[in-house]
């Protein structure tokens, strides 16, 4: 019955293929903006604050746009899909370094000065003693973060990347049957974000700790 | 200055660590001001003094948690002021023991323990493990190593804390308030467990108001106030006559706080 739902799968991959590309570029970015504005000195920490609020006050449409149609008058030119990654990569890191810093200052000082008292050196103990608490505390907040990519990942459709959403259009623009289509895709949509959520909390639940 | 050898009769002490004139402010607050006293090999320290006398400051300042502004800390012969990259190799030589714990969350006891020789010695995973086995049943938490601590209670917790010091074999252990967090009927555990320290000759400094505790084997008391000593001496000098005006009314106090009657049961009892 449902003919076209080859074509919205290969959407859907499109979709996946963004959003957990942003996902890890994203990870990267926040936990090196959250580290900086934790234990940078000044110069770092107040670039990684600005990278985060200047992010989270500003439309991801609008810095994908920014990427994709106003870079290529610097003469830099990235494809639809590399733009969108680029720019949900971006946009995904300044929140995530919102959950890490959150994570990282309900650890408390006490761990950190434990961590020194044995010789350790800062490095070990962010790496040792630091970062393995703050995955653990951040992972509810950074499940959300996961489990909602793939809905913010249809912004690329509007430029040109096919993914899930932009394969929809394709079909109705077809079969003429947007209702129909619209509620298949929001299915598709509400299926994944299911999933990844459940899976995240499995992860969750295994690793949580108390912090004292 | 600094470290060496004295003969005083026929006892030779030598000196583990020697603090010299110590200041350390935060922003405007001065917290030390001025604190100089020297740590035999072997012997129990007690710093004792109202909140906010800069005693767990004086701690870090000696670990060099918080370098201090002015003054210097010797372990033995080194100068700490001096040790530039290889602070964090002498800080290993300090074992610190917190006020509320700070085991690390996400780790069993026995990784807790385990942690400080594999990291910062690079002591092989069996060794490393056999050391942190020794620790815990030194202070008798061989059976919980493979709880976390949110699975302890305090007492526990804390007898994790002092086994993570002593795996590191540290030349001295610095305990900062070690029962003040802890519910009174969980006290008598960990004092218990540092008077077997102090009994086996492990050199300590003690910030601590549990006099029975400084009674039974201090063999130094500092009494501090406002970033300064005001008084030092044995506990037989501070508890028959204590000079200072101020040492006397807050010795006093704590004899209000926590009752003659209760000190000094628990004192006889860790003579035992």
């Amino acid at each position: 019955m449902i003919d076209y739902l080859g074509d919205l799968l290969e959407g859907l991959l499109v979709t996946f293929q963004l959003s957990f590309t942003a996902l890890g570029i994203g990870l990267i970015l926040g936990l090196a903006a959250a580290l900086a504005r934790k234990y940078g000195h000044e110069p770092l920490s107040l670039l990684a604050n600005a990278y985060i609020e200047l992010i989270r006050g500003t439309p991801l449409t609008v810095q994908l746009f920014i990427i994709y149609f106003g870079l290529p008058s610097l003469g830099v030119v990235f494809s639809p899909t590399l733009s969108a990654i680029v720019a949900l990569g971006i946009n995904s890191g300044a929140y995530q370094a919102e959950y890490f810093r959150g994570a990282i200052e309900s650890i408390g000082g006490g761990q950190m000065e434990a961590a020194l008292s044995l010789g350790m050196n800062r490095l070990q103990a962010i790496l040792r003693v630091i970062l393995p608490q703050a995955f653990r505390l951040a992972l509810p907040s950074w499940s959300n973060e996961a489990a909602y990519l793939p809905k913010y990942s249809s912004v690329a459709f509007l430029v040109t990347v096919p993914e899930l959403l932009a394969r929809s259009k394709m079909v109705i623009s077809r079969n003429l049957k947007p209702l129909e289509v619209y509620l298949v895709v929001g299915l598709i949509y509400l299926a994944t974000i299911a999933t990844i959520s459940k899976i995240l909390d499995m992860v969750y639940e295994r690793y949580k700790i108390t912090v004292e | 200055m600094g470290a060496g050898e004295e003969a005083i009769g026929d006892w030779c002490l030598t000196r583990v660590v020697s603090v010299r004139d110590v200041w350390k402010s935060y922003g405007k607050v001065e917290v030390v001001k001025g604190v100089s006293f020297d740590v035999e090999e072997g012997t129990t320290t007690v710093i004792f003094g109202p909140s906010g006398a800069g005693k767990s400051t004086l701690l870090r300042c000696i670990n060099m948690l918080h370098p201090p502004d002015r003054g210097t800390v010797f372990l033995r012969d080194i100068d700490l002021m001096q040790a530039g990259g290889k602070m964090n190799y002498y800080r290993s030589k300090f074992g610190m023991v917190f006020q509320h714990f700070n085991l690390f969350s996400h780790m069993t006891v026995l990784d807790n323990v385990m942690i400080g020789p594999k990291v910062v010695k690079k002591i092989p995973q069996d060794q490393a493990k056999a050391i942190a086995l020794e620790a815990l049943e030194k202070v008798r938490m061989k059976d919980w190593r493979n709880h976390y601590p949110s699975q302890l209670s305090g007492g526990q917790k804390q007898r994790a804390g002092i086994a993570r010091a002593l795996a590191m074999d540290p030349e001295v252990i610095l305990f900062d308030e070690p029962t003040s967090a802890l519910d009174p009927e969980l006290i008598g555990e960990v004092l218990q467990t540092m008077l077997d320290l102090a009994k086996e000759k492990k050199t300590m400094i003690c910030v601590t108001h549990e006099m029975g505790f400084a009674k039974a084997v201090a063999s130094e008391m500092i009494f501090m106030d406002e970033g300064v000593v005001v008084e030092t001496g044995s506990p037989e000098h501070f508890f028959a006559n204590p000079t200072n005006e101020r040492t006397k009314r807050f010795l006093s106090r704590l004899t209000e706080l926590y009752g003659r009657h209760e000190g000094e049961r628990r004192a006889a009892a860790d003579r035992e």
